[in-house]
């Protein structure tokens, strides 16, 4: 596999905020890759900066193995799809798809044909003559990413493309898009702050935390061995244990890592009573707050000791009598258990 | 009508609309606002309708009778047509150079962010602001000081100071509304400055141009302030205007000469303003 982008020690500083802190980060050809973190952590200046609408204050950009640090937009071979879908209001949806052509000076009918092509891609030929403002959201989504896509682009890069769509149009667009890189074989960076988004679409996911990356590994490599107490809590919400509860579940010296995570559905919720089983890692505590999601409720559990657990439990009979005060024993397997890097190492990577 | 030297809101192209939710006004508001536009347009009313008169000494009401004869007197005589011809061949001119100007220091100050910004968007806004007495007086001594004689050329600069300006706030106002994805989309599809420019921004900003230069052009045609320190031994059609009130020769050709000032200044104002509502609408 070939690289296709690539980051070398990448800083872009706005003020005296830096947006993006000594990134290193290499794209396979190929890949669906995505940028996932909070706002603000600077993943959308990364894709910026590989559209080269931004400069990096340092640090070199590569494209196919070519520094394009100093290149502008229309010189890289690279699209973007944008998170206001940015279609010119002035021309038709045809016009819009066909501009990429018309500034390469391409004639007249091959831009006809091709834009209709693209079009007939995104299934949205029938809406060649009509104007942006006549469509849909889902539609013009669409129109946006079949323009990026005419000039046959190395790299799509897709920020936040799926953010202003409701819920079943986001999941259809999810799969049409999955689909569409499959069949075209391009690569795709796509930059988005939720998390199941990005573990159901991407191939490799780099977590974004205040302009750095925290961890990159694949989908089920994030979720289950997450490296650092953001992560873990960001990618999936999973309960971070620290401190002194963290030594005393541990039992002393049977883990090293002074702080662990534990998944809401890896933890069990049971009646308070003695048992002494001792591969689980048991606790107690009183539900402050019980959330209904159908399938699974989520139990909010103050432990004696202060923290706040959460435990997502199946939604059955026997469990319905667990309500708000009731006091209830937390329990998990140790194999459940996701050991953390302390706070200081994950900020030095 | 009478294009105001300082307007008040035009400058944005954006026309004061006021809300239909609102309840309706007590009777003395709505009698009251009907007074005031009586009190601005009745004069108005009064100079159309003395262009007909067949008296030529006094405005003695009811005209005593009508014809057309003094739109045949006017018409003969060659000092109306030869104002008319430099008022039209100054506002053309002054408006051409303000759009140019105007529309590239628009560009240049809504694409950039510098710390001096305040101040030079002041700059530029105070030639309008400024009582044009004060610049007909600055603009004659720098003609003086730079030993130009004053002249058509002169001029044109004079008016060009604040047609500029005219030009600038409705440009600026709508590349402000221009998304920077906009530009952003076309540069990624690899269209370079020049192609941007000419196919994006260009048409989005079309209207906004071309109501600018129809109020420009409008605001230089009746100018007489600044024209009168500046235009040396032109006489530009105001100019005209002010010398026949000393010399009340055929009195109604007057009338007759503002009647048809008032028709060409009308028209470009009610194109400009239908131009940039129809553009507000579509945004």
């Amino acid at each position: 596999m070939t690289t296709a982008i690539e980051f070398r020690d990448v800083t872009k500083c706005y003020g005296n905020v830096r947006a993006v802190d000594g990134v290193r980060l290499q794209i396979e050809a190929g890949e669906f890759f995505a940028m996932l973190g909070p706002s603000g952590s600077g993943k959308t200046t990364c894709l910026r900066l590989i559209a080269g609408f931004e400069a990096p204050d340092s640090g070199q950009i590569l494209l196919d193995d070519n520094a394009v640090t100093a290149l502008p937009p229309y010189e890289r071979d690279v699209n973007t799809v944008f998170q206001d879908y940015a279609l010119f209001p002035h021309m038709t949806v045809l016009e819009n798809v066909a501009y990429g052509l018309r500034v390469r000076k391409v004639s007249r009918a091959e831009q006809q044909r091709r834009a209709l092509e693209m079009l007939a891609l995104v299934k949205l030929d029938a809406m060649a003559p009509r104007r942006p403002h006549q469509l849909s959201g889902g539609q013009r989504q669409r129109v946006s990413l079949a323009r990026a896509l005419i000039n046959q682009p190395r790299v799509l890069l897709l920020d936040e493309p799926l953010g202003a769509l409701d819920l079943k149009l986001r999941e259809e667009m999810q799969i049409e898009l999955k689909n569409l890189q499959r069949r075209l074989g391009i690569t795709f960076v796509f930059v988005t702050h939720d998390q199941g988004e990005a573990l159901s679409m991407a191939d490799r996911i780099a977590v974004f935390d205040r302009g750095r990356i925290e961890q990159l590994d694949t989908p089920r490599g994030l979720y289950t061995r997450p490296n650092t107490a953001f992560v873990a809590k960001f990618v999936g919400g999973a309960n971070v244990i620290e401190g002194a509860l963290a030594q005393r579940l541990a039992g002393g010296a049977s883990h090293d890592a002074p702080a662990f995570a534990v998944r809401a559905e890896n933890i069990l919720l049971g009646d308070v009573r003695n048992s002494a089983a001792t591969d689980v890692m048991r606790c107690e505590g009183t539900i402050v707050d019980v959330q209904y999601h159908g399938a699974a409720s989520r139990y909010q559990v103050r432990l004696s000791s202060g923290e706040l657990l959460t435990a997502a439990a199946p939604d059955s009979i026997h469990q319905a009598h667990w309500r708000v005060d009731s006091a209830v024993s937390l329990s998990w397997s140790r194999d459940a258990v996701m050991p953390l890097q302390a706070a200081a190492a994950s900020n030095s990577t | 009508m009478r294009f105001e030297r300082r307007p008040s809101t035009d400058g944005n192209g954006q026309p004061v609309r006021s809300s239909n939710a609102a309840a309706r006004p007590s009777l003395f508001i709505r009698v009251a606002a009907f007074a005031g536009l009586a009190f601005m347009h009745l004069p108005v009313l009064v100079i159309v309708l003395y262009a007909f008169t067949t008296d030529d000494r006094t405005y003695a009401f009811p005209p005593p009778g009508l014809t057309l004869h003094w739109f045949d007197v006017a018409f003969a005589r060659s000092d109306i047509w030869a104002a008319m011809r430099l008022s039209l061949r100054v506002a053309a001119l002054a408006t051409l150079c303000s759009i140019i100007l105007g529309s590239l220091t628009a560009l240049a100050m809504s694409r950039s962010r510098f710390r001096a910004k305040e101040s030079i968007t002041f700059l530029l806004i105070l030639p309008l602001a400024l009582p044009g007495i004060v610049t007909g007086i600055a603009l004659l001594t720098a003609i003086k000081f730079a030993s130009i004689d004053p002249g058509f050329w002169t001029i044109v600069a004079g008016h060009t100071t604040f047609c500029i300006v005219i030009v600038y706030n409705n440009v600026v106002a709508r590349l402000r509304r221009l998304p920077p994805s906009w530009i952003e989309a076309s540069m990624d599809l690899g269209a370079d400055g020049w192609q941007t420019f000419r196919y994006i921004v260009l048409p989005q900003m079309a209207t906004a141009l071309l109501a600018g230069g129809m109020l420009a052009f409008a605001l230089s045609f009746d100018e007489i302030i600044v024209t009168l320190f500046t235009a040396g031994h032109e006489r530009t059609l105001p100019i005209w205007f002010f010398n026949e009130l000393f010399r009340p020769r055929d009195r109604p050709v007057t009338n007759v000469v503002a009647v048809v000032v008032m028709v060409v200044t009308f028209i470009p104002i009610l194109l400009a303003y239908s131009l940039t509502r129809s553009a507000d609408e579509r945004n």
